[in-house]
């Protein structure tokens, strides 16, 4: 096995929070490994740790303890070696808006050591693989969201780095121009030579980008593993029932704990989520358990786990409950 | 070394090219100093028949060397508010995790707007001299004014960086800017002679910074200068510039600890 490209170690990081109150802790001992060529996705609930950890591994911000080696290098004793083989794709556009495309990226390059005939040629070709080169020598104040945020990614490309870290990349995008960006993320993926840090609190951007994920919760590692193992790792299927009335809630809980052929059971509101290795067989037992306890059943589904059910599972939340809170 | 000589030029290079496109900026920039020296001119024009007033010359040669450096000072405490805009963006960010030099980001700025403080202090001088003002000291009046405003304007520009990545926040740093701003103009032999003010105020001048490149420029421009009071001002302003470049260069590690 190849050497991990990003090896992150208990990681600790609190902020001040003003005076007399507690430090809000940021990171809690977040640890993981990211093995070169992959795209590795940091899912997590808005608060979550996510932006702290890319700070730490991208050296703008140093962790309280923990250790992390980012490209060979350790991003606390070594940053600017870090800095030379790490490209940065923040959540908020890094163009400089009084300035052209083309002007933002020679800086760039220049920055990073490229001779100015390099540096013109790469930014040549990054603005045509960006589909961004007819916009080029306009400010990029007039550029649209998403045209903007393809040059962030086509800054952070700039010197061909070994690691590009891509913070929530498609916050803000419409829908195009978010299947755009997954696509020229998928294309990088491709790409042997760089691995992919990439947060999102998205989770069907992470299901289909990222060859392997952490699920990060109040600054700790919830679980880790590719989308499908993380699925599998559920053993079968959802069971999702919805309730006529929320006060029969427990009482069918309760009663769905009993039947053999359910397990996990977890209350949310009027809705129940349950876990079946008899696939959709179980729906009329339990329309006929529920029945006899006079409990009316809206509606039940059975479907494949999807990550919010591995959340569910890990954080004993529902993933759009946590982000609501946060 | 020539990586952060390269990276001052880029980063120069980058405010320069935003600040011409911005038309009415240039045109403000320009008229305001102007505006300043006509205006200051008329208001205070009879403080030169005070008794005991030591103007050396006309009102307008005894102005101009004080609006150039009130210039210099009120464009230069502006400057933090590029970091302010970068760090809103990501720019600050995307600078911060690259290689580049931190001292270069705080060069870059301070060679900005020491270009934009010679083309103020050419249009002062210009206006002053079409308006009947008369400068003998000549060629070395303008240079040791041109130095004398470039210096002040380091200093300036280097504090409002600092306070930039101290305070992170545009009303902050604006309002902390303003409110040096005029009482350094007016605790100063900028617009009026100090000897005719309360003894607190000479006090308060001599540790002035405006008022060391107002007399070193005064002096030189309006000739035969006294050279015992030009030079210990020009090592002062040098000084006190190199320092200033100094804190807002470490300033940027506060500003990561608290990232």
């Amino acid at each position: 096995m190849p050497n991990p490209v990003v090896q992150a170690e208990g990681l600790h990081k609190s902020y001040p929070s003003g005076r007399g109150k507690p430090p809000v802790r940021a990171l809690d001992g977040l640890g993981f490994d990211v093995e070169p060529g992959t795209v590795y996705g940091l899912l997590g609930p808005n608060g979550a740790g996510k932006s702290t950890t890319v700070k730490i591994l991208s050296t703008l911000s140093r962790a309280n303890s923990g250790r992390a080696i980012v490209a060979g290098a350790d991003v606390a004793s070594q940053p600017d070696v870090v800095r030379r083989r790490i490209g940065l794709v923040s959540q908020r556009p890094s163009s400089d808006p009084m300035a052209t495309g083309r002007e933002n990226l020679m800086l760039t390059a220049r920055i990073q050591g490229l001779s100015k005939p390099d540096a013109s040629a790469r930014t040549g070709v990054l603005l045509d693989r960006l589909g961004i080169a007819e916009a080029a020598d306009r400010l990029v104040k007039t550029w649209s969201g998403g045209m903007a945020r393809k040059l962030d990614v086509a800054i952070g490309l700039v010197h061909r780095p070994q690691v590009l870290f891509l913070d929530e990349p498609t916050t803000g995008l419409d829908p195009e121009a978010r299947a755009e960006m997954w696509a020229e993320i998928a294309r990088m993926a491709g790409d042997d030579a760089m691995t992919v840090l990439l947060t999102t609190h998205y989770l069907d951007e992470a299901d289909r980008l990222a060859d392997r994920l952490a699920i990060i919760d109040h600054g700790k590692l919830a679980v880790e593993g590719t989308p499908d193992e993380l699925k599998n790792q559920l053993h079968g299927d959802v069971v999702h029932v919805e309730l006529g009335a929320p006060d029969e809630t427990w009482a069918a809980v309760e009663r769905m704990r009993t039947m053999d052929e359910l397990t996990d059971v977890v209350a949310d509101g009027a809705a129940i989520r349950a876990r079946t290795r008899t696939g959709a067989r179980v729906v009329p037992q339990l329309f006929s358990a529920l029945e006899t306890i006079g409990v009316t059943v809206v509606s039940a589904t059975v479907a494949r786990p999807s990550l919010d059910d591995v959340y569910l599972r890990h954080a004993g939340r529902r993933y759009e409950t946590a982000e609501a809170v946060a | 070394m020539t990586t952060l000589i390269s990276h001052s030029t880029y980063l120069t290079g980058r405010s320069l090219r935003a600040f011409a496109r911005q038309p009415v900026f240039v045109l403000i920039t320009l008229i305001q100093p102007m505006f300043w020296l006509l205006l200051f001119g008329k208001l205070f024009e009879s403080v030169v028949r005070i008794p005991g007033f030591h103007a050396g010359g006309s009102f307008m040669d005894y102005l101009a060397p004080g609006v150039v450096m009130m210039t210099a000072l009120f464009s230069a405490m502006w400057a933090g508010t590029v970091y302010i805009d970068d760090m809103n963006r990501g720019v600050m960010d995307r600078l911060l995790a690259s290689p580049v030099r931190r001292g270069a980001m705080v060069n870059g700025t301070l060679a900005y707007q020491s270009t934009t403080s010679i083309i103020q202090t050419a249009v002062v001088l210009l206006v002053a001299l079409a308006a009947g003002g008369r400068f003998h000291g000549g060629a070395v009046g303008v240079l040791i004014t041109l130095v004398a405003a470039i210096l002040l304007t380091v200093i300036c520009a280097a504090l409002s960086n600092a306070i930039a990545l101290m305070a992170r926040q545009q009303e902050a740093l604006i309002g902390i800017s303003q409110f040096l701003s005029l009482p350094a103009t007016f605790l100063s032999s900028a617009v009026m002679d100090p000897s005719l003010a309360p003894h607190w105020i000479q006090v308060v001048a001599r540790y002035n910074p405006l008022d060391w490149a107002v007399v070193a420029s005064r002096e030189t421009l309006l000739g035969s200068p006294d050279w015992g009071a030009v030079w210990p001002r020009l090592v002062a302003l040098t000084v006190l510039a190199v320092v200033m470049a100094g804190v807002a260069t470490r300033t940027f590690r506060a500003y990561q600890r608290s990232l």
